[in-house]
């Protein structure tokens, strides 16, 4: 089948070690395919197993309240209904997946105990014989409320003011100490008095949810040996696999994750959210549970792409060199902090984008409000921080009268350049990649832009 | 309950419903045909398409005591021993399938398309799969291969 577009052969083209090249550049089959396109392909949930057991989850009704009291009896009469599984029943309630690389506090308990800090927060878990058992039995758990101020917006998350919603004190993660990811190098402010002119706009984004055509789940069968096998969609095996055994306190070796099959992910099954629920169902009744969410569930409570707002301002020359760009910027983690720790990190080393700036100042908050916990998406926290500097980008280039992608050509790193993160750039190709894009298009750059590359030193050059 | 009996991709089979079990359960539970898949069970993401008397249903909405009696098609029963049909083809040599999930609810309305219309326009393709949601969003690959199967079918007919 032909390609949409051909390879280009002349770029790199003396980096190339000929006849090395085996792969790129042929059409090899997914090895996947064939089961997809006949429908062999085993998703967890085609595999049956006899006496399956059932969970759903009775959530909060509330963003934020305090839970007085959690009434199970009506749940337990429910014909089918085999046992209700509350916060007591996990040997160790308390997680946050990303401890796995460091990060503290556990912030997030798997059932809820006295406080909910989001509207569809899990709070008792029912297990049944069949689906509709357990649904049923899971609408007549009765939880009674004090319903507390609800925190929506991260600025005002960060206002003095705000009521704290977290155990750990802060409306934030704390970064070693501080209140936010940073970043410094040189002086912002003696660039914005040197600036010919200065621009501040605001960038915002709502929560995106990845919508998979398959919703998370598992089934996790009981072993004659003891351990606990998991058939789960996780995209993360291994992060499934070691947090749900620290939740159950059991040694990692009696669990056994199977998956890698994915109806879809996007970084929406990165998060540990129905295996330790499951296994801890299969533990109590000793029979294979199956826990998969409803569209409803995926939609409402599953981790979208964190709602993020940006604010950069840039000090800008006549002759459209960027002096200063600073940077506050805010990621909605939603009520616990899951990835977005470390999404929050990815936006910061992202900054100040792919420019030569020679005093940049940023901070990168991790803000935490009562809404739904966010976490990972394909490239989160660089996604929406690009949005946010490409579209700056455009409306300083026109408001100073420079053709956009002459603006970026003047900034774009090159080899050598000392970047915000102190690390010399190497291998820099974003030259290149623009005028490459500006001859497709047929957008005509002046010579002194088309003779640019990335390895041609600084100095009188544009 | 009730016994039903159907006819499923050629083969007589019977099982008893509940008034409230789908065909898609049905299938997938009962008679362990997994290849349709249950990606909303509202109706919404066409996974569960398969072919009842021909047409193109989402089984996750059709209760099964209802359709006592049918002819059911499924994915499963496309492909005649190795050899896959037209559609299932030209999916697998246009690199139509990303996760797969989608992708037999969406073999089954192409089938149904071409039943009825053995030379669709790109058009006809968009609207015959507008009830297949993918979300991995392969959809120009996915109505490539359709049109590709669309054109092996007629020449298969002409030989």
């Amino acid at each position: 089948m032909p390609r949409v577009n051909p390879i280009d052969t002349e770029y790199f083209k003396d980096e190339r070690r000929t006849g090395d090249f085996t792969v790129i550049g042929k059409t090899v089959q997914r090895s996947d395919a064939l089961g997809h396109v006949t429908g062999r392909t085993e998703f967890f949930e085609d595999r049956t197993f006899p006496d399956l057991a059932h969970v759903k989850i009775h959530r909060s009704a509330h963003h934020h309240a305090r839970i007085d009291d959690v009434d199970v009896s009506e749940a337990l009469r429910v014909p089918g209904v085999l046992r209700v599984i509350t916060h007591r029943d996990v040997p160790s309630n308390w997680y946050v997946v990303l401890r796995l690389i460091g990060i503290e506090p556990n912030d997030e308990p798997v059932l809820a105990e006295d406080r909910v800090l989001y509207k569809g927060e899990p709070i008792v878990a029912v297990v049944a014989d069949s689906e509709a058992a357990a649904t049923e039995g899971a609408a007549r758990v009765r939880v009674s409320y004090t319903e507390l101020p609800a925190v929506l917006d991260v600025e005002e998350a960060l206002a003095p003011d705000a009521p704290i919603i977290k155990q750990a004190g802060t409306n934030y993660f704390v970064y070693e100490g501080h209140h936010c990811r940073r970043l410094r190098f040189g002086d912002v402010e003696r660039g914005f008095a040197e600036a010919d002119h200065i621009f501040e706009w605001r960038y915002s984004s709502a929560p995106i949810e990845h919508a998979p055509t398959e919703t998370t789940g598992c089934v996790v069968v009981p072993q004659s040996s003891g351990r606990l096998l998991i058939h789960s969609n996780t995209q993360a095996a291994f992060f499934t696999l070691d947090n749900t055994a620290l939740i159950l306190e059991r040694p990692f070796s009696d669990l056994q994750v199977k998956g890698g099959t994915v109806g879809g992910g996007f970084g929406g099954k990165v998060d540990v959210m129905v295996e330790p629920l499951a296994c801890i169902a299969a533990t109590l009744t000793n029979r294979p549970v199956k826990f998969v969410y409803s569209r409803e569930e995926e939609m409402q409570v599953s981790s979208p792409r964190a709602a993020e707002r940006i604010y950069i301002k840039d000090g800008v020359m006549d002759d459209g060199r960027i002096v200063a760009r600073k940077v506050m910027l805010y990621v909605d983690a939603g009520a616990y902090s899951r990835h977005s720790p470390y999404g929050t990190t990815k936006a910061c080393a992202h900054l100040p984008g792919p420019y030569t700036i020679p005093n940049v100042y940023a901070d990168c908050h991790c803000v935490y409000t009562n809404r739904t916990p966010s976490s990972a998406m394909r490239g989160f926290g660089v996604t929406i921080a690009d949005f946010a500097l490409e579209s700056q980008m455009d409306r300083v280039a026109r408001a100073i009268g420079m053709d956009p992608l002459q603006f970026r050509l003047r900034n774009a790193y090159r080899d050598g350049d000392m970047k915000a993160h102190r690390k010399i750039a190497e291998g820099t190709a974003l030259i290149e990649v623009i005028q490459r894009a500006a001859a497709l298009v047929g957008h005509e750059l002046p010579e002194e832009y088309r003779a640019l590359t990335s390895s041609t030193p600084r100095g009188d050059q544009p | 309950m009730k016994i039903v009996n159907l006819k499923v991709n050629g083969v007589g089979r019977t099982f008893i419903a509940r008034p409230e079990t789908t065909l898609l359960l049905a299938l997938r539970e009962q008679l362990g045909l997994t290849g349709a898949k249950r990606g909303c069970a509202q109706g919404a993401c066409g996974s569960c398409t398969v072919l009842l008397d021909g047409q193109p249903v989402v089984s996750c909405l059709v209760p099964a005591v209802t359709v006592d009696g049918s002819d059911v098609a499924t994915v499963e029963g496309l492909a005649d021993g190795r050899k896959l049909s037209d559609v299932q083809q030209a999916f697998l040599d246009g690199f139509a399938t990303q996760c797969g999930f989608c992708t037999p609810g969406m073999i089954m309305s192409a089938e149904a398309l071409l039943d009825r219309n053995p030379n669709p326009t790109r058009d006809e393709v968009n609207e015959a799969i507008s009830g297949n949601v993918c979300r991995c969003t392969g959809y120009e690959p996915i109505v490539s291969a359709i049109l590709d199967a669309a054109e092996r079918r007629r020449a298969g007919a002409n030989l």
